[in-house]
């Protein structure tokens, strides 16, 4: 172990000083505070040693990526503009990561679908990018209302996908998507998502380490693929499209070349595990066999459903609260649910995609009954009360 | 000439999908075993030493003087050559090139079966390529060729490889060097 005392400390271009990643996540003294998710994504760009950001306004991710233009007028961000619109953004924030900068933005709904190219794209080219989701309808006529729809379509992009419960856990996972997705075997961009409106509007408690400490800064040397650097060879570096050169050429290296971006993701499960304390979360009755899967909000929601169907029907449940989505937690969602006879799965979106990725996760790996309900949409909320209704409907059928 | 890999002409499933991560800090992997550093290097050396046409593939980070590490480990890489009785032939560019490469003189990360096939090699060594580089070749290489595959890596490995070794610096090279000696003195070479 190296000697304290003849440690250097450093500083990063803002002035606060460099701890490290463990220190600044479970660590450093923490303080309460009572404030929205906007202003928790504020609170933990001011401590990521940023170096970029770019922004398009489109709700409920506005006050956010405002906020992140006040941390640049503050000193705390490199670089700050608006783009010309999502997909504007979405490449711009590209060209950023490329150059070598530690790079976030934020996007909900609609914007996600302008901008959705550039999602596979910026994992093809391997850059680490955070993208906060605050998620919202994707619908016409136009919703603006909280709605999960959009993270099914991201599913299969080649980017990570974080969904947080809460501020708190925002505020967590974003400085832990920066250290996770930069790691050189990892490297692909991460998208945090939360729920629009129900986190990103809404004030709670929040424990927030001091403000005057950061994360280390990027290091875009250590990247898999070369950084646009005129001094660091192959300094004529061009990610040439290989079908211009030849369709043989073209065949086997996009089957490698996709197949490597989501072995990618695997790669990023030991480290997630570490920085976000497990993959998943349990509450409730251990043994319980009526079990909910739920992330973001449902998770919030199954919890009190939980409570509720203990003192006032004696009935012990428990919710399994999916933290990652890519990489997806198999092993401990098997090992979670292995005494369940029913398994709700709790959304907010029409599809039911969360459903389906459980299906498929436990086909062959549980005999337990999985209903994809109940399932809310459009902006609508869901009640604890209704999560419990579900729950005795289905045990009065059987 | 063309003998393909046990994943035949597709890369799927890729070393991940079976269940093989990256070894921990201090260790490295002997396919899908995690070991000790000198037993993984021990390996290496035994494969290049008694399989035909053994190669080292440098790449960029080692080609070009670009720091103080790249000029030893360049050196370095030198030595394990002439150690090993290896040829080099080195992926300077990673840019897809119409209609293929040369084989007889370069390796690129999109066809990287080409240089294998046309050299007939089997036993190689990936040192000092970018790691979406190397690990996009390594999947091409053990779907399309019966190459035994060994990483040095100055990051955190590659799966796909037969034998990966990560975080090695001109140190470990120069263990390297030194276990390879002995390994080639044991079998009497």
């Amino acid at each position: 172990m190296s000697n304290v005392s003849t440690q250097e400390v450093q500083y990063n271009k803002s002035g606060q000083r460099i701890v490290s990643p463990d220190y600044l996540l479970f660590e450093a003294p923490r303080e309460k505070f009572f404030m929205t998710g906007s202003e928790a994504v504020k609170e933990a760009v001011r401590r990521a040693s940023v170096d970029a950001s770019v922004s398009y306004p489109i709700t409920p991710q506005s006050e956010a990526a405002h906020l992140i233009g006040e941390l640049w007028v503050e000193g705390y961000v490199g670089v700050y503009f608006r783009g010309e619109s999502e997909f504007g953004v979405m490449s711009e924030v590209a060209g950023c990561a490329l150059a070598g900068a530690r790079t976030i933005t934020t996007t909900s709904g609609p914007g996600t679908l302008r901008a959705f190219e550039n999602f596979p794209m910026w994992a093809g080219t391997r850059i680490p990018v955070q993208l906060v989701l605050m998620a919202r309808g994707v619908n016409a006529p136009l919703s603006i209302q909280p709605d999960n729809l959009e993270v099914g379509f991201l599913l299969d992009t080649g980017c990570m996908i974080w969904y947080a419960e809460n501020a708190q856990d925002l505020f967590d996972m974003i400085l832990a998507g920066f250290v996770v997705a930069e790691h050189p075997s990892v490297h692909v961009p991460v998208i945090t998502v939360v729920d629009g409106f129900f986190v990103s509007h809404t004030r709670e408690a929040i424990m927030l380490p001091p403000d005057d400490i950061a994360l280390p800064p990027y290091n875009p040397y250590k990247a898999p693929m070369p950084v646009i650097d005129l001094e660091a060879p192959p300094g004529r570096f061009l990610r040439d499209p290989f079908v211009m050169k030849s369709n043989y050429i073209s065949y086997a290296t996009h089957a490698s070349w996709q197949f490597e971006v989501r072995a990618a993701i695997e790669r990023s499960r030991p480290f997630a595990k570490h920085y976000l304390r497990g993959l998943v979360e349990e509450f409730g009755n251990p043994d319980a066999d009526i079990v909910f899967v739920a992330a973001g909000t449902a998770a919030s929601q199954a919890k009190e459903a939980v409570r509720l169907l203990k003192d006032e029907e004696g009935i012990d449940a428990k919710v399994v609260k999916l933290k990652t989505i890519r990489p997806f937690p198999y092993d401990e969602l098997r090992a979670a649910v292995k005494n369940a006879k029913y398994i709700f799965v709790p959304e907010f979106n029409v599809a039911g995609w969360l459903e389906r990725e459980v299906r498929k996760a436990l086909y062959k790996y549980s005999d337990a009954e999985i209903i994809g309900a109940p399932r809310v949409a459009g902006g609508m909320t869901m009640p604890a009360e209704v999560i419990v209704s579900e729950v005795l409907s289905n045990l009065r059928v059987k | 000439m063309a003998k393909l890999g046990p994943m035949g002409f597709s890369p799927y499933p890729t070393a991940v999908n079976e269940g093989v991560l990256n070894p921990p800090e201090g260790k490295a992997l002997l396919f899908d075993e995690i070991v000790d550093e000198e037993v993984a290097m021990r390996e290496a050396a035994k494969a290049m030493l008694t399989r035909e046409n053994p190669t080292i593939f440098p790449g960029p980070q080692v080609l070009y003087a670009w720091s103080e590490d790249a000029k030893k480990k360049a050196k370095l890489i030198k030595e394990l050559a002439q150690v090993l009785g290896a040829k080099i032939i080195p992926m300077y560019d990673y840019r897809p090139k119409y209609p293929k490469i040369n084989p007889e003189v370069e390796i690129n990360p999109n066809h990287p079966n080409l240089t294998i096939w046309h050299n007939n090699i089997k036993a190689c060594i990936f040192v000092g390529v970018h790691c979406h580089y190397a690990n996009v070749a390594l999947k091409i290489i053990r779907a399309e060729t019966d190459c035994f595959t060994i990483a040095l890596c100055s990051m955190e490995g590659h799966e796909d490889a037969m034998i990966t070794l990560r975080d090695q610096h001109p140190e470990e090279l120069e263990k390297f060097i030194k276990i390879a000696k002995e390994v080639k003195k044991e079998l009497g070479i």
